[in-house]
């Protein structure tokens, strides 16, 4: 234990006891049940979460800043109603993409602006963007709306055959290319680095001539985008619109990327990170769907504990 | 030096105002390509400010920056250090978790395709930390290296740059004898590359055996340029605190005179706490000044944090007034009269956004309970008393603490901790990083405070000021207590030889 422990960077450490429990808990279920350890089993861990895994990545990005955003489930929630609204309205499919995702940043730049600007807590800004953009779903509509746009259903339904008879959506494959591009731009690019150094230590980074501002209000610029995705994807996975779907999602995707290891004081962590979280949290849930007998909400009360743990473990790191 | 150059920075009667302090009126300030150019002043001058103007963190109210001829005012760090002006600080404001490489070169790193080019950043960052002599791997992580290492990694950055003009606002507080040659060499190599060095320290060895050229402050106004070969020490010190240095000598007579002869009043036997400090025994009396000498990592703050309760001890027990004490915390501490201010005088003793009177009265509140009240007279009345007795500036009550100098912040700390009434005081560190003067003024208090009958335990870096304030000095070296000596027949030298290993203590107290 010791020489893994000095051959793998501290660093690593609470990411690789993502993955390690993701194997743990996969492991179990095979032993456990009959079909669990096949191929269809991981591609539906992707599918059913392919719109948390695309928060989580943007997520990554606002608590590696130092910062927190609440506003992303209620994001995905007016997502899904600007898709459906407009497809019933007859907007042809790319002018419903391009409004979505405008609404998504849209409302990110003006809660990063807010941040800076007036130096309040982001927690206190985006919970007031969480409330604004669930509001405005109902502005829209208190119903919820059905999606019966002939080529948003074919996207929808359209499975993509892998080797070993393994199918996916296209779902899946944007939520991997948008972790693909978050680890590119969070890794290979100047702003990327930015976000590190801000989320280390702002004051330093100021000092050392970087441009926070700019960082400071691109994270939540993402952040919003990747939500008004994640709510493009939801509506392909539910095909509805409807103000009341994603509640609570971003308390999700915050778990998701802490269990994933990134520290939420900010400058430590991984997109993969947060893609290990998502994928340990689907795990937890097949589980318990696999089992039986126990109802939904013990998925919450594992997360809960896992949650307390994972905090505890990078408490203790971070002392060090 | 021939004054043929013309100065690459020129500052014309700048002027700048904190709300309740005026930080610097009129102030001309000039600096000359190829020199090292000294800051000179108390806490309170105006260094930092004149600095933070320069590098673009502050705009200065009126007056005029120019720079190699043209009028420049930076509003961000960002556009100053574009400008050619790098500057490192006292504290390494870099990012300790990313690498060396990308400290040095965050910013401004080479690129391709669009996005970093790590291998170039390496290499580029290898460069610049061999052109000053460092050899350390640039893909490792900064936090894993030593401060001093962290202090030169900011300097490599700050030359990574095309920079005219490097600040170096006290970049020796943090580093020992040999890193500081060190430093003194790169800035040489530097200077006679043909960059302006803008020096600040404290230490007057350093400003005489490095800087070319001096300019001093006080109370935010311009006291004086000169070349430092035509100054000597006592003018220079003169000019920076504007009155005469008799009262260190005061300070030495009373240390002799004083009969430190009170009845004991906290006695630790066999106190330890593994990793911390060994076990320890140890001897406080009224109005006793007991010094802690030993290295940065002896033990000293450890020791010390145990007779305040901070941290739990282990083994060994603990007599106040001859009754044994079990702390269970500070607040138990506090109640037995103990009181200790901190060496991390941001994080742990004051409140900076508050004013230096909420300062005051939230120490004396919580010492009286929160049940009864102090009349706003008697507080005022304290307040004024405690802002005179500390000469704590500005003399006003509502400014806030975060405005004030780090001198004076630590006297509003003394003063927070006086107005407990302790019996015991224990001070970590209490005059680093400040000026002279208000060093003097410190260590004054401490012996007149021990004359009134405090036990003071005194803790600090400096030996020559251990071994002139205290009645006792004990010796700490790898978390051990070697030593107790007597103060006023010991002198520097002998702590050393102990504090370096080898000599048995002949002397030994107790």
């Amino acid at each position: 234990m010791t020489t893994l422990a000095q051959r793998v960077p501290s660093r690593f450490l609470p990411v690789l006891a993502t993955v390690a429990l993701f194997v743990l808990a996969f492991g179990v279920g095979s032993a456990r049940y009959d079909g669990f350890a096949s191929g269809q089993v991981i591609a539906n861990l992707f599918i059913d979460n392919a719109f948390l895994i695309v928060l989580a990545a943007g997520m990554t990005f606002v608590i590696l800043s130092g910062g927190i955003d609440l506003s992303v489930g209620s994001v995905v929630a007016l997502s899904t109603m600007v898709t459906a609204s407009g497809l019933q309205a007859g907007w042809p499919v790319p002018l419903v993409i391009v409004a979505v995702l405008l609404t998504g940043s849209t409302l990110g730049l003006l809660m990063g602006l807010v941040i800076h600007k007036f130096d309040i807590q982001p927690f206190i800004v985006t919970l007031a963007g969480m409330f604004l953009a669930r509001g405005l779903c109902f502005l829209i509509s208190v119903e919820s709306v059905s999606i019966k746009d002939r080529t948003f259903r074919d996207v929808a339904t359209a499975a993509i055959e892998l080797p070993g008879g393994v199918t996916i959506t296209y779902n899946v494959v944007i939520a991997l290319l948008v972790v693909a591009a978050a680890m590119y731009v969070l890794h290979r690019t100047r702003f990327g680095r930015t976000v590190y150094a801000v989320g280390g230590s702002e004051s330093s980074a100021l000092l050392m001539g970087l441009p926070t501002t700019r960082v400071k209000v691109g994270v939540y610029v993402i952040s919003g985008l990747c939500s008004s995705l994640a709510g493009l994807l939801f509506s392909l996975y539910m095909l509805s619109g409807y103000g009341l779907h994603a509640v609570g999602m971003e308390l999700d995707a915050i778990a998701a990327v802490v269990i994933g290891g990134t520290l939420l004081a900010g400058g430590v962590g991984y997109v993969l990170g947060g893609l290990a979280g998502v994928l340990v949290l689907g795990t937890i849930q097949t589980l318990i769907s696999f089992q039986g007998t126990l109802s939904s909400w013990w998925t919450k009360i594992v997360i809960g504990v896992l949650l307390l743990v994972f905090i505890a473990v990078q408490r203790t790191i971070v002392r060090r | 030096m021939t004054e043929s150059p013309p100065p690459v920075v020129e500052m014309r009667g700048i002027s700048l105002a904190f709300p309740g302090v005026k930080a610097l009126q009129d102030v001309d300030f000039r600096l000359f390509p190829g020199e090292v150019h000294a800051l000179m002043g108390e806490n309170g001058a105006g260094k930092s400010t004149l600095i933070k103007t320069l590098t673009g963190v502050h705009r200065p109210d009126t007056g005029q920056v120019v720079l190699a001829g043209d009028d420049v005012a930076f509003s961000s760090p960002g556009e100053a250090q574009h400008a050619g002006i790098s500057t490192v600080y006292q504290e390494v404001n870099l990012c300790a978790n990313l690498t060396v490489a990308e400290n040095i070169l965050l910013g401004r790193e080479p690129r391709r395709f669009g996005g970093i080019d790590f291998p170039a950043m390496r290499r580029r960052a290898a460069e610049v930390l061999a052109r000053i002599g460092v050899h350390i791997d640039p893909a490792s992580s900064l936090g894993e290296h030593p401060i001093a290492v962290q202090q030169l990694v900011a300097i490599a950055r700050a030359i990574a740059i095309d920079c005219r003009v490097l600040v170096l606002d006290e970049p020796t507080s943090s580093l020992d004898a040999g890193e500081v040659a060190e430093l003194f060499r790169i800035m040489r190599v530097l200077r006679d590359e043909g960059v302006a060095i803008l020096f600040v320290s404290h230490f007057l060895d350093q400003v005489y055996e490095i800087s070319d050229r001096m300019t001093v402050l006080r109370n935010g106004t311009l006291v004086g340029e000169h070349l430092t070969a035509d100054v000597d020490r006592r003018t220079l010190i003169a000019q920076m605190i504007g009155r005469d240095l008799g009262t260190l000598e005061a300070i030495e007579h009373a240390a002799e005179e004083r009969q430190a002869q009170g009845p004991v009043l906290v006695a630790a036997t066999g106190l330890g706490r593994r990793g911390a400090i060994e076990p320890f025994d140890l001897e406080i009396r009224a109005g006793q000044v007991v010094g802690l000498a030993g290295l940065l990592g002896s033990g000293r703050t450890e020791l010390a944090r145990l007779l305040f309760g901070a941290d739990r001890a282990d083994s060994g027990r603990l007599l106040v007034d001859g009754k044994p004490l079990r702390l269970r915390g500070p607040r138990s501490a506090i109640a037995a009269g103990i009181a200790f201010s901190s060496e991390d005088r941001k994080g742990e003793g004051l409140v900076a956004d508050l004013s230096i009177r909420d300062n005051l009265v939230l120490a004396m509140q919580a010492a009286r309970g929160w049940t009864r009240p102090l009349p706003r007279k008697t507080k005022d009345q304290l307040v004024d008393k405690y802002l005179k007795a500390l000469d704590i500036r500005p003399a006003n009550p509502d400014a806030l603490v975060r405005t004030l100098s780090g001198g004076n912040q630590q006297k509003v700390l003394l003063a927070r901790w006086l107005v407990t009434e302790p019996r015991l005081l224990i001070l970590d560190e209490p005059t680093r990083g400040i000026d002279i003067g208000a060093k003097a003024q410190i260590q004054q208090l401490v012996t007149t405070l021990a004359a009134e009958g405090t036990a003071i335990l005194f803790i600090s870096a400096e030996l020559e000021e251990v071994v002139r304030i205290a009645d006792r000095i004990v010796v700490l070296r790898d978390r051990r207590k070697i030593a107790e000596l007597d103060g006023s027949v010991t002198g520097v030298d002998e702590v050393v030889e102990l504090i370096a290993g080898g000599a048995t203590p002949e002397k030994v107290v107790s």
